[in-house]
C-alpha cells in the first residue's frame, strides 16, 4: 500500500503583480486556445466527414428564427433616423438627401452591426448555452467517447451557417430600414416614393454594398466562434453555463462593433483609394 | 450480442495497462502514479470515495483526458502517444456509459443508440434492426421513439448502455452505472452488466462507489444455461470466478489492488471503514 506524501501549504497569498501577471497569462492563454478552435473550424469546413443536416438545421434556427426580430428592428431603426435626421435637413432645405443618408447609413453601418448585435443576442447566446449545457453534462464527452469530433459535428455547421445566413439577414435589414426610413419620411417630410428611393439607390456606391457584405461575414465568423468557444470551454454546472452564455454574447458584441470601427476604416480606404 | 475480436495484442498481454499515470487539474493533483494491469474478459471494479478520481481515471483510459506523465495502454495502442483525430478512430471501439448516461437530448432514444451507426453511415435498413436488438437488450424496446426528457434516470442510464454496446465493442467503461438509482433498478443494470461479461467477455473498468454493486458483480455470475444470475463457487484455488477483481483510490493513489477475498480479509484500518 502506498504511504501519503506531506503537502507543505503555500506560503502567502500571491501579490497584486503576480496576480496580475496570472490574470495576464490567462488572457492570452484564452486568446491562444480560441485561435486554436478558430483554426482548427476553418480547417474542418473543407475535410471530411462534413454535417450537411446540421448545417442546414442551423440556418433553420438561426436565419428563419431571426427574421421577424431582425424585420421588426430594421424597421424602427429607419423610421428612427429619419425622425433624428430629418429637423435638420430641414433646416438646409435639403430634405431630399434623406434618402441618400438613411442608405448609406443603413447599408455600411447600421444594417451590418444591428443584424450582429441581433443575431449575438439570440443566436450567440443559445449557441453558447447549448453547447455549455452539453459539456456540463458529458454530452460533449460522450461524443467524442462515441467517436465523433465534437468540432466538425458542433462548431463548423454553426460556423458555416452563421456566414451563409447574416449576410442575408443583413441585406433584409437594410431593406426593411429603408421601408421604415421612407414611411417616416413620407409622413414627417412629405417626401414621393420616387424622391426617397431615387435617392437611396443612387447614393450607394459599389464600396458601400462590399462594406454592406463584408461586415457580416466578418461578424457572423465572430459571433459562432466565440458562442462555441465560450460554450465548449463551459465549467461548473448550470452557474458555468449562465456565465458562459452571458460572456459569449458580451465578447462577441464587444469583438463586432470594434472589428466594425476597424472593417470600415480599412474598406473605406481601400474604396476611396 | 458477440464480441467484436481484439487481435492486436499478444495471447496474454494485458488489455488494458496503466503504467505510473499522473494527472493535475487546476485545483491540484487528482491521480498519482497510477499502475495496474486489465486482462482480456476480465472486470476491474474501480472503488473510492466521491471525488476520488474514479471518472478521471475512466475518462484516461478512453483517452478523453491525457495525463501529465504515465503511458496508457489499451489494447496494444499507446493513448498518450496518439492525436486527436487517430483517438477519435480508436474510440469507436470502446463503448463508454458515462454517470448520468450523458444521452443527446436533441436526439431521440433510436437516434441516440445509432448515432455511432450514422456517423459510420450504416443505411437505415440494417442499423433500425441493430438498434432495436441493442434496446431489447437493455429491455427498453419500448421507448424507440422516445425522447430523454421524457425517460427516469435507470431508463436513461439502460439507454445509455444500449448506446455504448451497438458496435458490439471488446472493452467497456462504466462510470458509476447505478448512482442515484433505486435498489431495484440498480440490480436490472448490475445484472446487465454481468451478461455483458460473462457471456459476452466483455472487459471493463467500472467506477463505483457502491459496494452492494461492487461485491455483486464479484460474487456472481450470469449463467448462460438458465438465463439467471446465481452466486459464484470458489474453485479448488480458493479464487473466485467471476473474473473480476478490486482497485481503491484513495488520495490520488492505488491504496489496494486485488482479489475480493483479499479486500475483504485485510486489516487495514482505512478499508475496513471504506466497507463496513
Amino acid at each position: 500500500m502506498a504511504t501519503l506524501t506531506s503537502n507543505t501549504p503555500e506560503s502567502t497569498s500571491p501579490s497584486p503583480a503576480a496576480g496580475l501577471s496570472n490574470a495576464l497569462k490567462r488572457k492570452i492563454l484564452s486568446l491562444q486556445s480560441y485561435a486554436y478552435l478558430v483554426g482548427d473550424a476553418a480547417g474542418k469546413i473543407f475535410t471530411a466527414p462534413h454535417y450537411p443536416q446540421d448545417v442546414l438545421e442551423q440556418m433553420d434556427a438561426i436565419g428563419f428564427g431571426s427574421i421577424p426580430i431582425i424585420v421588426l428592428t430594421g424597421f424602427f431603426i429607419g423610421g428612427v433616423m429619419v425622425l433624428n435626421t430629418a429637423a435638420q435637413f430641414q433646416r438646409f432645405g435639403e430634405t431630399a438627401l434623406t434618402g441618400d443618408t438613411v442608405a448609406i447609413a443603413l447599408v455600411r453601418e447600421l444594417g451590418p452591426t444591428i443584424a450582429g448585435l441581433l443575431v449575438t443576442g439570440r443566436n450567440g447566446s443559445g449557441i453558447a448555452s447549448e453547447l455549455g449545457s452539453m459539456v456540463v453534462t458529458e454530452q460533449v464527452d460522450a461524443m467524442r467517447a462515441l467517436g465523433t469530433d465534437p468540432v466538425r459535428k458542433l462548431v463548423v455547421p454553426r460556423l458555416i451557417a452563421t456566414v451563409l445566413v447574416l449576410p442575408l439577414l443583413t441585406a433584409i435589414a437594410d431593406f426593411v430600414g429603408l421601408v421604415g426610413g421612407f414611411i417616416v419620411a413620407h409622413f414627417t417630410l412629405g417626401l414621393s416614393s420616387v424622391e426617397f428611393w431615387n435617392r437611396a439607390i443612387q447614393a450607394l456606391a459599389f464600396g458601400d454594398l462590399v462594406m454592406g457584405l463584408a461586415k457580416p461575414v466578418v461578424f457572423a465568423i465572430i459571433i459562432a466562434t466565440v458562442a462555441c468557444y465560450y460554450g465548449l470551454r463551459t465549467r461548473g454546472g448550470t452557474q458555468g453555463v449562465g456565465r458562459a452564455t452571458t460572456t459569449a454574447v458580451v465578447v462577441a458584441s464587444v469583438a463586432i462593433l470594434v472589428s466594425d470601427f476597424f472593417l470600415g476604416k480599412l474598406l473605406l480606404y481601400w474604396f476611396a483609394s | 450480442m458477440a464480441t467484436k475480436p481484439t487481435n492486436e495484442i499478444a495471447p496474454g498481454e494485458p488489455l488494458i495497462r496503466f503504467e505510473d499515470v499522473s494527472i493535475a487539474f487546476d485545483e491540484g493533483e487528482v491521480l498519482r502514479g497510477i499502475s495496474f494491469e486489465v486482462a482480456a474478459g476480465e472486470t476491474k471494479v474501480i472503488l473510492g470515495e466521491s471525488g476520488s478520481g474514479k471518472t478521471v481515471l475512466l475518462k484516461l483510459a478512453a483517452g478523453l483526458l491525457r495525463p501529465q506523465s504515465g503511458r496508457v495502454v489499451v489494447m496494444g495502442h499507446d493513448l498518450t502517444e496518439m492525436g486527436e483525430v487517430e483517438l477519435l478512430d480508436f474510440r469507436r471501439r470502446i463503448g463508454f456509459v458515462f454517470q448520468e448516461g450523458a444521452l443527446f437530448d436533441s436526439l431521440n432514444v433510436a437516434d441516440n443508440v445509432s448515432f455511432r451507426l450514422d456517423e459510420e453511415s450504416v443505411p437505415p435498413e440494417e442499423a433500425e434492426p441493430r438498434v432495436r436488438e441493442a434496446l431489447r437488450f437493455v429491455e427498453m424496446e419500448d421507448a424507440y421513439d422516445k425522447f430523454p426528457d421524457e425517460l427516469s434516470g435507470g431508463m436513461r442510464r439502460r439507454v445509455s448502455i444500449a448506446r455504448a454496446l451497438i458496435d458490439q465493442p471488446p472493452i467497456v467503461y462504466y462510470d458509476s452505472p447505478t448512482g442515484g438509482l433505486d435498489p431495484v433498478t440498480s440490480q436490472t443494470i448490475i445484472t446487465l452488466i454481468l451478461r455483458l461479461r460473462d457471456l459476452n467477455g466483455v472487459t471493463s473498468l467500472l467506477a463505483t462507489h457502491r459496494l452492494q454493486d461492487a461485491f455483486g458483480l464479484a460474487n456472481f455470475v450470469f449463467d448462460s444455461q438458465s438465463s439467471r444470475v446465481v452466486p459464484v463457487w470458489e474453485d479448488s484455488d480458493g479464487r473466485h470466478l467471476s473474473a473480476t477483481n478490486f482497485l481503491v483510490l484513495r488520495d490520488a493513489q492505488v491504496y489496494f489492488q486485488g482479489e475480493t477475498q483479499e479486500l475483504l480479509k485485510s486489516g487495514d484500518p482505512y478499508l475496513r471503514e471504506f466497507l463496513s
